[in-house]
């Protein structure tokens, strides 16, 4: 098997860096679909929706995160990943994600017109899959 | 002339006093190191937004679909500020300098006919403020009972300025806060909010990008988190420079208090020796008068 090329990754959310190193692959979970970024990638620049990054590193090794929507910057050199909020997979509960939802929930009253509206809906109905997804009860 | 006794409570209360702020000083350092930090840890997303930022809006250009936070209202008769201060006392000019700020550029926006909206964030600059713009403060943000500030904290105030726009209930955005320099010097700011400018462009941006869904939607969806994004930087900027002013603020009270403990004490003693000395030449004097 031919080892593949490794590229800058960085995960970084408003609070902190979270990641910053080289890897090899990086799923991430855009919005029109997941898609796998591996050096050379052509420049995309993404939104992304709440869902698991998954990283995998020149040794073989996969760490992954949870994300809560934000940004993808791709070039051919390295990959940015600005998360509105990032937690790693380790450190999540369902409480948490419950938790969210319940916030979206209440946003939901407020919302001022459809649009916006329907909008906290998707939102709500992906945080319910990412809670299916990689926690199960 | 202060009696021995009235003295002695003088230097006790004094004492009490320097203990206070010793202590106080103690734990702005301790605060503003753990301010620093988080300023630190939030400057990567800050920078890198700002990049991203500004090759999309290369991309996008001056096309009409620019979203209307970035163009503006086309206006500019109505300004909102975002006071930031902070929450407590007893740190120095800080308060008052942003508060001044804000205060002059208010001034001169009226003297210009425009009309002046203004949000306080933090209950010292909504104190200052009261006294002369009571009418104009059309919402506080009390962050009192938030132990660490987070994203969402700043988030709110971004949404709640982005739902103020959406209204049209003002043209231009200014947010006022303090910059953090070093412990001794904070430098207070006003930055434009909105429209949003769009900063210089990154030197790689010649790459041809790829966007999904497409370059106007997703820097409509990144213009609102750009500012929320500015906010919290401006909000972590004032607690480190707060903990900075407070920690100078308690130092200066603490050597003020041993001075006037040492000029208390020197008082005390002489008025001491002066009764002994009294005491003795009543007892000669009377001795002698035998």
């Amino acid at each position: 098997m031919v080892m593949a090329d490794s590229f800058n990754f960085e995960l970084v959310s408003p609070e902190r860096l979270l990641l910053s190193g080289s890897v090899t692959a990086v799923v991430i979970p855009a919005s029109e679909g997941e898609m796998t970024v591996m050096a050379n990638h052509a420049p995309t620049m993404t939104t992304i929706q709440p869902g698991v990054v998954t990283v995998t590193f020149a040794d073989g090794k996969t760490d992954r995160y949870v994300v809560f929507g934000g940004f993808a910057d791709i070039l051919p050199t390295g990959c940015t990943l600005l998360a509105e909020s990032a937690v790693h997979i380790d450190e999540i509960s369902r409480d948490d994600i419950a938790k969210r939802i319940e916030v979206a929930r209440g946003e939901l009253e407020a919302a001022p017109n459809d649009e916006h509206r329907a909008g906290i809906e998707r939102y709500i109905a992906q945080l319910g899959t990412v809670q299916g997804t990689i926690l199960p009860a | 002339m202060p009696s021995l006794k009235d003295l002695k409570n003088r230097i006790a209360s004094v004492k009490a006093t320097q203990k206070i702020t010793k202590a106080m000083k103690m734990v702005a350092a301790a605060k503003l190191r753990r301010a620093q930090e988080a300023a630190e840890a939030a400057r990567p997303y800050s920078q890198r937004m700002g990049a991203v930022l500004a090759n999309i809006a290369q991309a996008v250009g001056q096309d009409d679909s620019a979203p209307r936070l970035m163009t503006g209202t086309g206006k500019d008769d109505v300004h909102l500020l975002v006071v930031c201060t902070a929450e407590r006392g007893l740190c120095g000019g800080f308060n008052s300098q942003i508060a001044r700020l804000a205060r002059d550029h208010s001034r001169k926006l009226l003297a210009n006919g425009k009309t002046v909206k203004i949000i306080c964030v933090g209950k010292k600059g909504f104190d200052i403020l009261r006294r002369e713009f009571a009418s104009l403060i059309i919402d506080r943000v009390d962050l009192r009972e938030v132990k660490k500030l987070g994203f969402g904290n700043a988030d709110e105030i971004g949404r709640k300025v982005i739902a103020l726009f959406d209204k049209g209930e003002f043209d231009v955005c200014t947010l006022f806060y303090s910059e953090f320099k070093s412990v001794i010097a904070q430098i207070p700011t006003a930055q434009q909010l909105i429209p949003a400018s769009a900063g210089e462009a990154a030197e790689q941006s010649d790459a041809i990008y790829d966007y999904e869904p497409d370059a106007a939607a997703i820097l409509g969806d990144l213009i609102p988190r750009n500012i929320s994004v500015q906010i919290f930087r401006a909000l972590l900027e004032n607690v480190a420079g707060e903990m900075g002013a407070k920690m100078s603020a308690m130092d200066n009270a603490t050597r003020n208090a041993g001075e006037m403990i040492n000029k208390l004490t020197l008082n005390y003693n002489r008025q001491r020796q002066a009764q002994i000395t009294k005491e003795l030449i009543e007892i000669i004097s009377g001795a002698e008068a035998l």
